[in-house]
């Protein structure tokens, strides 16, 4: 028997959140990308009802662009866990005709998966989208609530969110409105590198230093994986042992030049780091307001 | 090291616009090193396209286009550092006075509030405002920046006749247990923020990171009882815990022991803690904070909401409560009408019998016969339940002594309240 709980305010807060989230909402659903984050809200998820199951299923919002290793991750984890996962592919909506795909150097389906979570949204009647996007990623996602109400069509009004106060969290909707919740809001990216590291948690490889080829394009490593990233000509493919800091898509994911092969070498990275996490998305450099306004669409 | 790593201190922000907020705090970024590489170049790209020929850290800050065009904080902004010390949170709340409930959202959240004082202006109808409200929420631990010492030349007898217009506050204070420091600082040029000032060699004090790094948690923590309201009942119905029905929530206050003889609210039936666990772990006891599952020895009936204390720690029990109430809402707070009242987790409905005034926020504590509460009023009020609350008085405990009114059409949170 041990003496008395330590505290961990983060995954105090974080495990409260969900409980909330059991006790709140009807039908919620865990985007679940198999990145790091989401990967983290799994676990917390497991800590804040077990003994029994996760209440909740999974949802994923396949691009079609993303590195084997993740899905590879992903269904052992679902395997592993018992739970249930749905995916929603880009494609289908892509053929359908219901979005265009982008085109040229910088071509993404990063903004075509709003779309498909939105749909996925409807058709399942979910209710919370429980997400691992933290506030210190993005100056717009620092505004960001813990229980982020969306209209009915998923659209985020940043200039009339609901007030949070001390810890009390309001999830009530009416029909066909949802909320976006993350519990994991006020964790730095170094808190959750050393969460995995204090857990001994899993994690897909590309994390890890590795060998890849790659090309350079704007001073960023990008993956030369030409089915999925466009290449000129004179963008020339070498090897270079790297590893990824956060993981999208192959499109809009950059690599990092890293030996860290291991856990802890990659929360000495991290601590000693002088570049943000965002840094390394190509999706963000678009403009200063990038992620506002994919929010306001949508977006989580 | 895991020790240090689950330190976190949440601040809060108060300045009125043009104090110079968002600069101490992209001053604090700056000189602490959080701000990365890409995020610096960000900044200094932006301040030599505004042509400025400084560093504009309020651009480290400031998240949303509208806020970048006016030049202002809208919303509440979250903003993390850290020192080899601790992991700091910042709420970032706006000064304006049309957005006090973003000042009351970001205070109640925090240990440590920070209000911001121009020096050339001094004492301003916002600065009794930012304190009034910091005492209302009975933030333990205040320290007042003077800022833009560099625009009064650093002058020591200003800034002495500041702090002595602002300890006039503090005199006639309601909650008189606060700790409250006055540090001389210039945000735009760095001085007494993280480094030393040499221009300002006549003040003896701690820097302000100084300051904040030497705050004990164990100092600020108010002595309170335990409060476990249930969130979840949690039933695996698995082979191996198929009997197991274990009470999931986050402690409120004081301490819980295995053998402890609770009562449960609002039955009122009496047993004793059986386990309490973390995750796959059992221990003997558990502190406030703490997301904890607990078993009882009696097969008692609870559901969420209900609320496990001590049997000779009772709370209050009652169907009406009188508390102030700051209103957040655009549709004003009328008598009569009904609201969604949320305490902690526990939700019920509610009227609001009386509106037995309205309380001047600009700490001359003036009541004003009133029949509304409009967005940023703060009044007292009472209200009728549909059914009993155990509650604390905030002050006693905060968390089981706050609550919030949820308005029933809209579903917002109209206001926030506080029992008294």
């Amino acid at each position: 028997m041990n003496e008395k709980v330590i505290n961990n305010p983060l995954e105090d807060e974080a495990i409260y959140i969900f409980r909330e989230v059991a006790g709140q909402f009807e039908k919620p659903v865990i985007l679940f990308s198999g990145g790091k984050d989401s990967i983290t809200l799994v676990r917390l998820a497991q800590k804040a009802f077990y003994p029994a199951k996760i209440p909740f299923p999974l949802l994923h919002i396949d691009t079609g662009h993303n590195f084997p290793e993740t899905i590879e991750f992903r269904d052992q984890l679902v395997e592993e866990l018992g739970l249930e996962l749905h995916v929603h592919f880009v494609q289908d909506n892509i053929d359908a005709g219901n979005v265009q795909e982008e085109s040229g150097k910088y071509a993404s389906r990063n903004i075509l998966q709003t779309d498909s979570l939105l749909q996925a949204i409807e058709k399942h009647g979910f209710d919370a989208c429980i997400g691992g996007a933290r506030r210190d990623e993005e100056k717009a996602r620092a505004k960001e609530r813990v229980f982020s109400v969306r209209d009915d069509f998923g659209q985020w009004d940043e200039k009339n969110q609901r007030p949070e106060v001390f810890d009390m969290l309001n999830g009530k909707i009416d029909f066909g409105q949802n909320v976006r919740i993350f519990p994991i809001s006020n964790w730095t990216e170094l808190d959750v590198w050393s969460y995995i590291q204090q857990e001994k948690m899993e994690i897909p490889s590309i994390y890890f230093a590795h060998k890849r080829k790659v090309f350079e394009r704007d001073g960023m490593i990008w993956s030369a994986h030409d089915e999925y990233v466009f290449r000129e000509d004179d963008e020339i493919v070498t090897e270079k042992i790297v590893r990824f800091r956060t993981v999208g898509d192959m499109s809009c994911t950059a690599a990092v030049e890293s030996l860290a092969f291991d856990i802890d070498k990659v929360v000495e990275e991290i601590a000693a780091s002088t570049i943000s996490e965002r840094g390394a998305r190509i999706d963000d450099k678009r403009s200063e307001a990038a992620m506002e306004k994919r929010k306001q669409q949508g977006y989580f | 090291m895991k020790e240090n790593k689950n330190k976190v201190l949440k601040l809060s922000t108060a300045g009125s616009v043009d104090d110079g907020k968002s600069t101490l705090i992209g001053r604090i970024l700056y000189d602490t090193h959080s701000l990365t590489d890409d995020k610096l170049e960000a900044i200094e790209r932006s301040s030599k396209q505004k042509g400025y020929d400084y560093l504009d850290f309020s651009l480290a800050t400031d998240g949303l286009v509208a806020e970048r065009e006016q030049g202002i904080t809208i919303d509440v902004a979250h903003i993390y550092f850290s020192t080899p010390n601790r992991s700091y949170i910042i709420a970032d709340t706006p000064g304006h006075v049309e957005y006090t409930r973003n000042m009351v959202t970001g205070t109640s959240t925090s240990q440590v509030s920070i209000i911001l004082i121009d020096a050339r202006k001094g004492v301003i109808e916002q600065t009794k405002r930012h304190f009034f409200i910091n005492n209302l929420l009975r933030t333990k631990e205040v320290v007042v920046a003077v800022n833009k010492m560099d625009l009064i030349d650093f002058d020591e007898e200003k800034y002495d006749a500041i702090v002595k217009e602002f300890k006039k506050l503090v005199g006639a204070a309601e909650y008189k247990d606060q700790n409250i420091t006055f540090i001389p600082v210039s945000a735009l040029h760095g001085d007494n923020v993280v480094e030393k000032s040499k221009n300002l060699d006549w003040f003896k004090g701690d820097t302000m990171m100084e300051h904040l790094e030497n705050i004990r948690l164990e100092d600020i923590q108010e002595e309170t009882k335990a409060r476990f309201q249930v969130q979840t009942v949690i039933r695996p119905k698995t082979d191996e815990f198929h009997d197991f029905r274990g009470y999931a929530g986050k402690l409120k206050g004081g301490e819980l022991k295995v053998g402890d003889d609770v009562t449960v609210l609002p039955s009122g039936r009496k047993s004793q803690i059986k386990s309490i666990s973390f995750f796959d772990q059992q221990y003997l006891s558990a502190s406030k904070g703490s997301s904890i599952t607990i078993t009882l020895t009696d097969d008692v009936n609870v559901s969420r909401g209900d609320l496990i204390v001590k049997s000779e720690e009772l709370p209050l029990e009652s169907k009406t409560i009188m508390a102030k109430i700051c209103w957040m809402d655009n549709l004003p707070l009328e008598t009569a009408s009904t609201y969604f009242l949320q305490h902690g987790v526990k939700r019920v409905k509610s009227k609001v019998k009386s509106i037995n005034h309205k309380i001047s926020t600009d700490n001359t504590g003036e009541i004003e016969k009133v029949s509304q509460l409009y967005m940023n009023d703060l009044g007292l009020v009472e209200i009728q339940l549909a059914q009993a609350l155990h509650f604390d008085a905030y002050a006693e405990n905060k968390e089981n002594g706050a609550f919030i009114l949820i308005d029933t059409k809209s579903n917002t949170t109209a206001g926030v309240g506080f029992i008294e």
